[in-house]
């Protein structure tokens, strides 16, 4: 079998930030669900929550092209 | 997500099997067209980026040629996209005293990385900008530049340094505090948003042309089984360009909230 063991670190450094994104919208859905007009408040914070968890994955994505 | 998981190694097994097929990779996304192959080259993203430019300038200035009190569909096109920005990222998140000299800032990188995004599915470019690294690097410069300029001017050199510290600390921890601030601003920060947008457009285009090219391979060159899997890789890719259009957009947003976030920080008035 052929391949790269770093593709391997991008598949481990996935599974935080999947870990961590499914638990902000969560959080973001069940805000939402409990006090609909706090929609607008809370857009951006579960965007931002979700851009500084799924960082970490893009990392990973990036270390694997650079150590392959 | 199992069969996406089945059909990747279909096609990798395939792909090992015969000579035909070469996995797409890095290279695929080099395309000097003018110029060599050397580091001036004019390539397919800069032709691509200009060509951004000139549609957005001629279609703002169309659309917002004859403007009226009821608006045609492409006005109120352009003027909720810009009152997306302007009240959802702009006013809500500097802060109503002084968002006004941002917005063309952010309107501007908001409908740039967008319309270069969304030309990754449009034909006959399809191709994503932002999927060669120096184009968002170069805009994340542009606002790591940006929001360091108005924390300068809004406090000071020395004032800006000392309001990245959260107020009511001791010494003790000040210090430490301080370091871990500064690597944020000065590192972290411009690199994550830059290879963000990288690292989104960069795999999103490579997942569509690893089902489109390995769909095609199997489907062409495939025996028998192969070829259903190859009539389900090409399905795969349309479910995947749909999801892609999100994912553009989405990221389109996101680089504007961050800019507009980070842009708050340096001119709020206490950390």
């Amino acid at each position: 079998m052929e391949g790269n063991i770093a593709i391997l670190g991008y598949g481990l450094s996935a599974i935080g930030p999947g870990i961590g994104v499914g638990l902000i919208f969560a959080a973001y859905i069940n805000g939402v669900a409990r006090q609909p007009e706090a929609r607008g408040m809370l857009q951006p914070i579960a965007f931002l929550g979700f851009a500084l968890a799924e960082a970490l994955a893009i990392f990973g994505l990036a270390l694997a092209f650079v150590f392959r | 997500m199992s069969t996406a998981a089945w059909q990747v190694d279909a096609v990798v097994r395939a792909a090992e099997e015969g000579e035909g097929y070469k996995n797409p990779g890095v290279g695929d996304f080099w395309q000097p067209l003018f110029g060599g192959e050397g580091a001036f080259a004019i390539t397919r993203p800069s032709i691509v980026i200009m060509l951004s430019v000139a549609i957005l300038s001629v279609l703002l200035l169309a659309f917002t040629k004859r403007l009226s009190v009821v608006p045609s569909r492409k006005q109120l096109a352009t003027e909720s996209t810009y009152g997306l920005v302007r009240n959802g990222l702009g006013r809500d998140i500097i802060g109503s005293h002084d968002f006004l000299k941002f917005v063309p800032l952010l309107f501007t990188m908001f409908v740039l990385i967008l319309l270069n995004n969304l030309f990754s599915v449009i034909p006959p470019i399809q191709y994503p900008t932002m999927s060669r690294v120096a184009f968002p690097a170069a805009l994340a410069l542009v606002v790591f530049v940006v929001y360091h300029l108005v924390g300068f001017r809004k406090h000071g050199v020395v004032g800006y340094f000392k309001s990245i510290i959260p107020a009511g600390l001791s010494i003790g921890l000040a210090i430490p505090i301080f370091f871990l601030e500064l690597v944020t601003d000065l590192f972290t920060r411009p690199v994550t948003l830059a290879l963000r947008l990288f690292g989104n457009m960069f795999a999103g285009h490579l997942l569509l042309v690893l089902f489109i090219s390995g769909g095609e391979y199997l489907l062409l060159e495939g025996a028998g089984a192969l070829k259903l899997a190859g009539v389900a890789s090409l399905f795969m890719a349309f479910v995947m360009t749909v999801f892609e259009i999100l994912v553009q957009v989405l990221q389109a947003y996101i680089f504007t909230l961050l800019t507009a976030l980070y842009i708050a920080g340096a001119v709020a008035d206490e950390h």
